[in-house]
């Protein structure tokens, strides 16, 4: 038999997820139905919201800037859940995946070239939600360096969702298991200083708020925008990890349960 | 190192209590288009995927292109080509972005790619259409497609997992062209599974049938042919086929009669001789004919009379 002059050899890990983030970015900006609504979703979030209850809060909850104040949540609504998830179910019923296995791919590049190409999509993202609020007369104390700041955590925060999503499409190659993912997102999103600042809840809820990384991530990100390099931010970063660290370890293990479905 | 492309030994494998496979030997030469047949759920595809890395075998060992399937998972992906039950391609890419996008997993470089890709895109004879997006491709051209991709590394072996399964006459035609150009130009050993029994004797150069998880048979297409007798008499009846079954059986020259349905299948040692007496048998027997057919043995009247079962 011919073992000589292989065309093919191992891309390397680097190689597979560049390819494999390559492959999802090309198709997300075909997807623009998967692309057009979470953003649509984080600026309607954010007029509304504006619009609704700026005057209502600045007066009851002592919020000095509501529009600065909003804008973290409405991009967080735009980004959490924002997955190739439903794109990984279609290539496992599809058979795809199992042509992807068949090569020499290193199979963690599966995951994490999804992972980046769904970073690059929320940091992306993050930016026209943030002209809106400029839109509304909202500004960076910290300057250009500090909205980037802004969408590099917004889209590390959506990273760090993901896993959760890739571990139900993983583990159920369902789609509808995929999409109720969201689900997850509720508690997160509600029981946050989503509205209003932790001061102006109910003591119980203080306390749940209390408990709940968004609480943190929000908080850094609007020191952020209204109040210059605060340690804020190193507790919103302190968050993303723990979240990351929750969903990616479930997502691996149902990634190993899937290759392994042996 | 194995002699043969393909080698396996009492290879098992079992989901929970069901055993799919039960111990299966295969001996692949180099160069061969192998045809493994089987009804729906007898082992084919677990099979192929234990060959092709994507299941673990649960007891026995296998080798391809002289690499042990489960220690040496990667050595064999880069040798293999895998093209699996249905068109497995992203519908959202053209199809030169999909090949190019295969060739990337194999760590191919640019030139490489490109080179593969102009090569892969005549042998299939796709045309344009290779710089459409792959939904818009009809079953045919997605296939070819698909063998391609399997195609874009130069694998020695290709392991086609129904490769026509759904496919009109004209696309399995074209298929089978591919099939047979792969096999004499570029010198890579196919394993394929079909349900088709026709297809595995025209392309196969060896045939293997496997039935319930274990092989029943092997051998050539005419090996297998012979096997069963000379000639066949196909018999369809009115009323009871047993008891025609049962006449039949019992004229000199005839061998085993299988029924099934309404229609009894005859092997004969010599066909022109037996097919008069055996006509006369059954009228005499009070069996109401209405048609008998003379004719050589098919791949089909072997699966019948190995199996009981027509695929």
């Amino acid at each position: 038999m011919n073992t000589d002059n292989l065309l093919a050899r191992p891309a390397g890990l680097i190689g597979d997820l560049a390819t494999v983030a390559r492959r999802s970015l090309r198709s997300m900006v075909r997807d623009k139905e998967a692309v057009i609504p979470p953003l649509i979703i984080g600026a309607f979030f954010y007029v509304v919201n504006v619009g609704t209850l700026a005057k209502l809060s600045e007066g009851a909850a002592n919020v000095s800037n509501y529009e600065a104040f909003q804008l973290p949540p409405a991009v967080i609504f735009a980004v959490t859940g924002l997955s190739r998830a439903g794109a990984l179910v279609t290539d496992i019923q599809s058979g795809y995946f199992d042509r992807l296995l068949a090569t020499p791919v290193r199979r963690i590049a599966l995951l994490l070239g999804l992972m980046a190409a769904d970073f690059t999509l929320a940091f992306v993202l993050t930016l026209p939600i943030i002209a809106v609020a400029s839109a509304f007369g909202v500004r960076f104390t910290t300057g250009i360096a500090g909205m980037f700041a802004f969408a590099l955590l917004c889209g590390l925060w959506g990273l760090a969702f993901t896993g959760f999503s890739y571990a139900i499409a993983l583990k159920t190659a369902n789609p509808a298991a995929v999409n109720s993912a969201f689900l997850i997102f509720f508690p997160f999103a509600f029981l946050t200083t989503t509205a209003v600042p932790k001061e102006a809840m109910s003591g119980w809820l203080q306390g749940v708020v209390s408990l709940n990384p968004v609480t943190y991530l929000l908080d850094g990100l609007r020191s952020v925008v209204t109040d210059g390099w605060t340690t804020q931010i190193f507790a919103s970063m302190a968050a993303i990890a723990g979240v990351f660290a929750l969903g990616f370890g479930m997502s691996l293990l149902a990634l190993r349960g899937r290759v392994n479905q042996k | 190192m194995s002699d043969a492309t393909i080698r396996a030994v009492g290879l098992k494998r079992t989901f929970g209590d069901v055993e799919a496979v039960k111990g299966v030997d295969l001996h692949v030469e180099a160069g061969q288009i192998y045809g493994f047949l089987g009804p729906n759920g007898a082992g084919k595809s677990t099979t192929v995927k234990m060959l092709s890395t994507l299941l673990s075998p649960t007891g026995g060992s296998a080798t391809v292109a002289g690499f042990d399937v489960a220690s040496q998972a990667t050595d064999v992906r880069l040798r293999i080509g895998v093209a699996l039950q249905s068109s497995a391609l992203d519908a959202k890419q053209t199809g030169r972005e999909l090949l190019d996008l295969q060739g990337r997993f194999y760590g191919m470089t640019k030139s490489n790619r490109a080179i593969r890709v102009k090569a892969l895109s005549e042998l299939i004879d796709i045309g344009d259409a290779l710089d459409r997006p792959i939904g818009t491709y009809s079953g045919g051209m997605a296939r070819r497609l698909d063998l391609a991709t399997a195609l874009i590394h130069q694998p020695t072996v290709v392991f086609l997992d129904e490769p026509t399964t759904g496919l009109d006459p004209a696309s399995r035609a074209s298929i089978w062209d591919e099939v047979r150009r792969l096999n004499v130009e570029q010198k890579v050993t196919v394993f394929l599974t079909t349900q088709y029994l026709e297809e595995a004797d025209a392309l196969a150069d060896r045939v293997a049938i496997i039935d319930g998880g274990l092989l029943v048979a092997e051998g050539t297409p005419d090996e297998l042919k012979r096997s069963i007798g000379s000639d066949v008499i196909i018999v369809t009846v009115t009323g009871d086929p047993q008891v025609a079954a049962t006449i039949a059986s019992s004229v000199p020259g005839c061998g085993p009669v299988d029924v099934h349905g309404n229609e009894i299948t005859v092997v004969a040692t010599n066909g022109s001789a037996s097919i008069g007496p055996v006509a006369i048998a059954l009228g005499a027997g009070g069996v109401v004919m209405t048609s008998m057919t003379l004719r050589q043995p098919t791949l089909d009247d072997v699966f019948l009379e190995l199996t009981g079962a027509r695929l």
